[in-house]
């Protein structure tokens, strides 16, 4: 059997701990949890990160996992559990789907991921190929979580779970974006949560709550 | 320099209203600064035409015959609405509906809004594309909800999930596009992801790659050009913000959205050597047309009304570009010209009108002519050039697109011109009542700057009746660049 370099297992350990990460968020319902689970989701993205900058000596890629850290880890969970204390919302309502369901949905997703990246995986070259796979499941998965979710809150970190995979995706396959698009989405990221932020008070005021049944009135008439 | 001024000059204007806070004047400061920004515009487009196509910033930065003309026309209809909107947001505060504070905001994020489109359209990489289209997106999440009423708030969800979710796709596209180009283009790519180097080496990037980005690019910036059926967001996003908002999202983002994904199927249509890109962009715009005069029946407020005559016609510029050729292009170009021009000042109009009902509901507007004949004139006009009635521009871009169709795509002629035929009849059905007939309309505190609408409709008849060399030259290469099978 061939040995596989340490730091290659801790590589496939910190994809296997995201992709589990993922299923996670998709069972939770108490809010508080799931952004601690997708500041923990950060933390494996900026671990992978960092052991990849290692490896191939790539200088950008330490920036890339700081900025990782200080916005996923630190910034938006932080801002994420002072909406939730200002706006009181700690659970969300049953989903769409039980959780059975979800999780056999997203059992489905992670082999049909597997197979979207099949190609792609062949053509790469980067040493974290095998990893292309479970980005595209978290991607998927996190899209799955918005669609099951009523909570505007949990839609969003269904939102920036999504766009923990994306980064994900780029660095398994090309060891990262060149750097000005990497700061360009970070900078994106940050001013959707800001703008989200005003826009949850604006709901609130309107509707005394969160829920996402009140939006719902804009329709076609028959 | 004048790339400097022209997107320095918004992006200062934003962080101008941002300081200054509540003024009086501040519709007039807005107008200085779009005033700029197009004398920018213009002055770029004359050293193009000395100089020729320009490689600027370290190639981070590009103008060629296909970003050009779009520069030019997002600056002036940015310029035109910015007039339109000095009366009406002052009629919109008397009646109370918006606060300084608000307006504040309003003109600081329509400065951003210009800001991210000009970005989008002269930006070389293809990865601060993405961050731009992004940005328009948020840059217009809070105008849509400017108004704080329960529909605009869920207006402006719908607009920023659906929006998210669907430029998320692009990324991943983008993604996808690099990863195909650092194998040709070498790693860490400095270059790898510039369309002129793409554009270059296109046609040894990986097929496999390439389509399976497209499609991701497809449905992400197709969303945002607002094609079936991924069209959710655009007409509650017309509808609930404010009508200038309105005007620049028709007029400037669609138009913005869909050059993203030509300039990403000139990429991977020259790799994949197939015509699954053309196919894949003529199913979506007819789709969308389709649906679109579909839904045309079914409204009830004038400006969701409108909102879906810009699906259907972004819909046939979709289509077109999918037909490609020198003449489907030529024609698409000239349609997103005639469009945006038509559309934005169908839009102003309708905004006074709205006003005069208090009310965006169409049983309520009756008899615009009798109040105020210019509005009422300027409405029936912009609804007829829209509609294809010669000889505005429309027409002849949609004479050129359904010709060609016979002769390239003959099975696709009869929807084309049954979409058309139900849309006249959906669209001018509904206009004429309003234009004519009694009035209980209310009179304005402030006179509606009409300026723009027959600034707008004039140059839309003159494209239809002369096209001037120097724009005939900019579609003519265009159409050359984007190809087709």
């Amino acid at each position: 059997m061939p040995q596989i370099a340490l730091d290659q297992q801790l590589l496939d350990a910190c994809a296997a701990v995201m992709l589990l990460l993922s299923f996670a968020m998709l069972s939770q319902r108490r809010i508080v949890s799931l952004v601690n689970l997708y500041a923990v989701q950060g933390g494996a993205l900026a671990t992978a990160t960092l052991l990849v900058a290692w490896r191939t000596g790539e200088g950008h890629l330490y920036l890339s996992a700081a900025l990782t850290i200080a916005l996923k880890v630190i910034f938006l969970p932080w801002l994420l559990h002072r909406l939730i204390r200002r706006l009181e919302v700690y659970w969300d309502t049953e989903p769409l789907l039980n959780v059975s369901g979800t999780m056999l949905a997203g059992l489905l997703i992670v082999v049909f991921a597997f197979g979207l990246a099949q190609p792609i995986t062949q053509l790469a070259s980067t040493a974290t190929r095998s990893a292309i796979g479970i980005a595209v499941s978290v991607v998927l998965l996190a899209f799955l979580m918005m669609i099951t979710r009523r909570k505007a809150m949990s839609q969003v970190v269904g939102f920036l779970s999504m766009e923990n995979g994306l980064f994900f995706a780029a660095m398994s396959a090309t060891y990262g974006m060149p750097m000005v698009v990497e700061l360009g989405v970070a900078l994106d990221v940050l001013v959707a949560m800001l703008v989200l932020g005003v826009f949850f008070f604006q709901i609130r005021e309107q509707f005394d709550s969160l829920d996402l049944h009140h939006l719902e009135s804009l329709k076609e008439r028959d | 320099m004048e790339l400097l001024l022209l997107l320095g000059l918004p992006l200062a204007g934003a962080a101008v209203f941002g300081l200054l806070g509540a003024r009086r004047e501040a519709p007039e400061i807005n107008v200085v600064f779009s005033l700029g920004t197009f004398l920018a515009a213009c002055a770029l487009t004359v050293r193009v035409i000395r100089e020729g196509s320009l490689l600027l910033w370290h190639e981070q930065f590009f103008i060629d015959p296909f970003n050009l003309f779009l520069v030019t026309l997002t600056a002036f209809v940015a310029l035109t609405t910015s007039l339109f909107s000095r009366p009406y947001m002052r009629i919109e505060s008397v009646h109370g509906r918006v606060t300084p504070g608000r307006l504040r905001l309003y003109h600081s994020m329509y400065q951003l809004f210009s800001f991210t489109m000009l970005l989008a359209l002269t930006t070389n990489n293809m990865g601060l594309l993405w961050v731009a289209m992004e940005g328009a997106t948020l840059s217009t999440v809070l105008l849509v909800t400017l108004y704080r009423t329960p529909g605009s708030l869920e207006a402006g969800w719908k607009y920023f999930i659906l929006c998210g979710v669907g430029i998320a796709q692009a990324l991943f596209g983008t993604i996808l596009l690099y990863f195909a180009a650092e194998k040709v283009l070498g790693a860490q790519g400095v270059t790898a992801l510039l369309w002129t180097h793409l554009d270059a080496v296109k046609s040894t990037l990986e097929p496999s790659v390439l389509a399976l980005a497209f499609v991701f690019l497809l449905v992400g910036y197709g969303t945002k050009v607002g094609l079936a059926p991924l069209h959710n967001w655009l007409p509650d996003a017309h509808a609930e913000g404010p009508t200038p908002i309105s005007a620049v999202l028709s007029g400037l983002l669609l138009n913005v959205a869909l050059y993203a994904v030509v300039r990403c199927k000139i990429l991977v249509e020259g790799s994949l050597h197939s015509t699954l890109p053309s196919r894949m962009l003529m199913g979506f715009g007819l789709l969308s047309l389709v649906l679109a005069t579909l839904f045309l029946w079914r409204q009830r407020d004038i400006k969701r009304l409108f909102a879906y005559s810009s699906i259907e016609h972004m819909g046939i510029a979709t289509f077109a570009f999918g037909m490609g050729g020198p003449v489907a292009n030529f024609a698409a170009l000239l349609h997103m010209t005639v469009h945006s021009l038509t559309k934005s000042a169908i839009f102003f109009t309708v905004g006074h009108a709205a006003q005069k009902a208090g009310s965006q509901l169409m049983d309520d507007i009756r008899g615009l002519i009798t109040l105020s004949p210019t509005v009422g004139w300027g409405l029936m006009m912009g609804s007829l050039a829209i509609l294809g009635m010669p000889p505005f521009g429309v027409f002849a871009s949609e004479f050129l697109i359904l010709t060609t169709a016979m002769r390239e795509q003959p099975w696709a002629t009869p929807i084309l011109l049954a979409a058309l035929g139900i849309a006249f009849a959906a669209i001018f059905g509904r206009v004429q009542p309003m234009v004519f007939g009694e009035t209980r309309l209310r009179r304005l505190p402030h006179a509606p700057a009409l300026l723009p609408v027959f600034t707008h409709l004039a140059i839309v008849l003159l494209l239809g009746l002369y096209i001037p060399p120097y724009l005939a030259d900019w579609y003519r290469a265009a159409a050359r660049l984007i190809g087709g099978p």
